[in-house]
């Protein structure tokens, strides 16, 4: 479960996050819906411990203990997953040595075993075939060349590998057509667990109608201005932001 | 910014200080007085026994190096060297001549445990290592031992120290010694033909695949101590052999220099590949400090179809000062170049290759990989040339850039001609730098700033590593990551 109580947040002394108030309970699919530069991927970098961003009030609890002391990588490995609106390309490292790399980094931080080759092996492989990521990939510097939607599958992949029990998806829906769109979803509803809670931040109703959210909330100006249920997100899709937007002026 | 920073403060702060080979060994030693001159060539010479013709060469060397000046095209940066002040001769008391691994000075061997680089001969006896090295080590200006000598001469190859071939192999080594580098090559090389003090002396012969790898160990412990070394390998007809040379040096507030010459030779259908992992002290975070290493290797394709590849890992120095090269002068030989060089700290390198084409059908290769990191500098300078009888000379060049932080510099000078209108020279070169949002998509997966630092420094160089045999790709490898930071695993 995670907890933002009255989040302050800034980069390069510019006031993003103002105030911002959310919670996601164990096992809840929460969509976050806003327009356009309204501090949606901010709160994720946020969350996940992003270097340069000044937390100047609030807090994060992640399942009741204070996340803000910690750097991206040791928040990483307390279960805190962030799929990137624009992943990044690693050249030179394969898909293969990037995420064994990381599954045992993070491993080793929480004082656990590190995976042995053969069983990363079936692990991976059990993934990648659910969606439908080709082996040669794997073999492949980590997003290098990859298409948008080989991107975006390669995210989820990595998710389903690290096992989170909190994720964030930002715009994974963009850039998908809508088959991809529907392998990723797929990918994500079999991540669904009484355990682990999720963050889906999209433009589009489309995404919603794959990945069905318990809760929606739409941020606009760097705070929650309205929480309500899936239909919220019609309700968004039909009369745009207008209505919420002001309300938070 | 927060994260890169915090990466090359790290890198600052551990890196340069950290140098883990830093240790002085108490062991004695015997010196020629300081300075330069005539009677100290001849001191050189003269304890090495040697026979005229080669204190005429030296001495031959000394005069026409006093004509000569420092070069100063190089884009490194140093005070004046004081050549007066500095030993030309320094030789551990206790080695007039081991003649077997018993014979060492104790300490010494303790000295190249700590290098963790024991003579590999124990190991090999107890059985515990399969692959099999002949080791012959440099120790200040002396080879103190050379394993594995009886076995190698059953298949007659010669190994030894290149002063203990001049009396045992003398026709070889008047034959080939300065034959691919010049006593008049370059200040550095006529300087060390003066005064060049020991090395190791390969011949392969005709058709011999030489059974197992030949390793030196070059030590630098004396202070004020010049060390000059002095290499030549020769690959008869058909031959093969693979040669590697690792080198280490206390940490020392002054500078010190080293002048090495390496010479090769290949003739017909003969193939020598030659793996440096280069570590000398680097010198401290301020460039206090730390080995000047101006190199001179070069090989020569005397034969057809004949090849040399030359791979080197370059974590240590000062400055260096190096351009391994190949003289592709038999029809259809082939050179190759590969090179991972990192600067840190105030670390300076100008390093890079010569690829000269002149038989027909004539092939190159050059990959190299630059990692910069903390205020150093990393420079590329290679050529490549196809004189007017080389017709169809091919090279491909392959030099890539990595940038660690913002205060380090990279820069690639490339020097490509073609006198014959058939030749065909590829060129790519790339610079890119570990970006903010690399090191935080790592990190978001777990990484620390430092493992993803090296995981992708590590990507950076694979081509290279891999081309590296086995045992030193690994050592290579651990290298890379303490000399870029100390704490990456
Ligand atoms: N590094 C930065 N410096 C200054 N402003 C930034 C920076 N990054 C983002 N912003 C601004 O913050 C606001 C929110 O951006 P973002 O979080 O990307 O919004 P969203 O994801 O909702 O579209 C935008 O106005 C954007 O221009
Ligand atoms: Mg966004």
């Amino acid at each position: 479960m995670i907890e933002i109580r009255n989040l302050h947040a800034e980069i390069d002394g510019k006031k993003i996050i103002n105030g911002l108030s959310l919670t996601v309970n164990d096992g809840e699919v929460a969509a976050i819906m806003g327009p356009n530069g309204s501090g949606k991927s901010t709160l994720s970098y946020v969350i996940s411990g992003r270097a340069g961003y000044e937390v100047t009030g609030g807090e994060i609890l992640l399942n009741g203990e204070n996340i803000l002391e910690m750097n991206a990588a040791e928040r990483a490995a307390k279960g805190v997953f962030l799929a990137f609106q624009y992943p990044l390309e690693i050249p030179g490292v394969t898909t293969m040595t990037f995420l064994k790399a990381c599954l045992n980094a993070q491993r080793k931080s929480r004082g656990e075993a590190e995976l042995t080759t053969p069983d990363f092996m079936k692990r991976v492989k059990a993934g990648a075939e659910k969606l439908g990521v080709p082996q040669d990939m794997l073999r492949r510097a980590l997003n290098v060349g990859f298409s948008g939607g080989e991107k975006k599958r390669m995210e989820v992949l990595q998710m389903s590998l690290l096992e989170p029990t909190f994720a964030i998806l930002d715009e994974t829906d963009s850039g998908l057509d809508i088959d991809a769109l529907r392998i990723v979803s797929e990918g994500v509803n079999a991540l669904r667990d009484p355990k682990r809670s999720f963050l889906v931040i999209t433009h589009y109703q489309r995404l919603l109608d794959y990945i069905v959210p318990d809760t929606v909330h739409v941020m606009s100006k760097g705070q929650i201005v309205k929480t309500g249920a899936k239909e919220l997100a019609l309700e968004l899709e039909a009369n745009g932001y207008r209505d919420f937007v002001g309300e938070a002026a | 910014m927060a994260a890169v920073q915090e990466t090359v403060d790290r890198v600052k702060s551990v890196d340069v200080d950290a140098y883990k080979y830093g240790f002085v060994s108490d062991i004695e030693s015997e010196k020629a007085p300081k300075g330069l001159n005539e009677d100290i060539v001849r001191f050189i010479s003269a304890k090495k026994n040697e026979p005229a013709w080669l204190t005429e060469w030296r001495l031959e060397a000394y005069r026409l190096w006093l004509t000569m000046r420092e070069p100063d095209w190089a884009r490194v940066d140093y005070p004046k060297i004081n050549y007066q002040d500095l030993y030309y001769y320094s030789a551990p008391k206790s080695t007039p001549g081991p003649k077997n691994i018993d014979e060492v000075d104790p300490e010494l061997l303790r000295v190249y445990e700590k290098l963790g680089i024991p003579l590999r001969e124990q190991e090999i006896l107890a059985g515990v290592q399969e692959r099999r090295v002949a080791v012959d080590a440099v120790f200040d200006s002396v080879s103190v031992a050379t394993t594995f000598k009886a076995e190698l001469a059953k298949a007659g190859v010669i190994f030894c120290p290149i002063s203990e071939a001049v009396h045992t192999h003398p026709e070889l080594v008047k034959k080939y010694l300065g034959s691919v580098v010049p006593t008049s090559d370059n200040y550095y090389a006529t300087l060390n033909s003066a005064v060049f003090s020991d090395g190791s002396f390969v011949y392969i012969p005709p058709g011999v695949r030489c059974p197992m790898e030949l390793s030196t160990y070059f030590r630098i412990n004396e202070q004020n101590t010049g060390q000059f070394e002095r290499t030549l390998i020769i690959a008869d007809k058909g031959s093969y052999v693979s040669y590697l040379e690792g080198c280490t040096a206390p940490k020392r507030d002054e500078n010190q220099l080293h002048a090495a010459v390496v010479e090769l030779i290949t003739l017909d259908d003969a193939e020598i590949k030659y793996s440096t992992v280069q570590n000398w002290y680097p010198g401290d975070a301020d460039g206090k400090g730390g080995i000047y290493n101006f190199v001179t290797k070069r090989g020569d394709c005397r034969g057809a179809r004949s090849k040399i590849s030359w791979t080197q890992v370059e974590t240590g120095s000062a400055i260096t000062w190096k351009y391994p090269s190949c003289i592709l002068r038999g029809d259809e030989s082939r050179g190759e170049f590969y090179s991972i060089a990192i600067s840190n700290g105030r670390q300076q390198v100008d390093s890079g290759t010569k690829m000269i084409h002149l038989g027909k059908n004539t092939t190159s290769r050059i990959i190299s990989k630059g990692i910069s990191a903390g205020r150093s500098n990393n420079t590329y300078r290679g050529q490549v040339l196809a004189q007017k009888r080389a017709t169809n000379a091919r090279n491909f060049t392959n030099c890539d850039s990595l940038l660690i932080g913002e205060t380090c510099g990279a820069h690639t000078i490339p020097y490509i001609e073609a006198k014959n209108a058939s030749a065909v020279f590829e060129h790519e070169a790339t610079t890119s730098k570990i970006s903010e949002d690399q090191l935080f998509y790592c990190m978001q997966r777990g990484l620390s700033a430092e493992e993803a630092t090296a995981l992708i420094v590590n990507g950076f160089v694979r081509d290279v590593l891999q081309q590296l045999p086995m045992e030193f790709a690994v050592e290579a490898q651990k290298l890379i990551s303490i000399s870029l930071e100390g704490s990456v695993g």
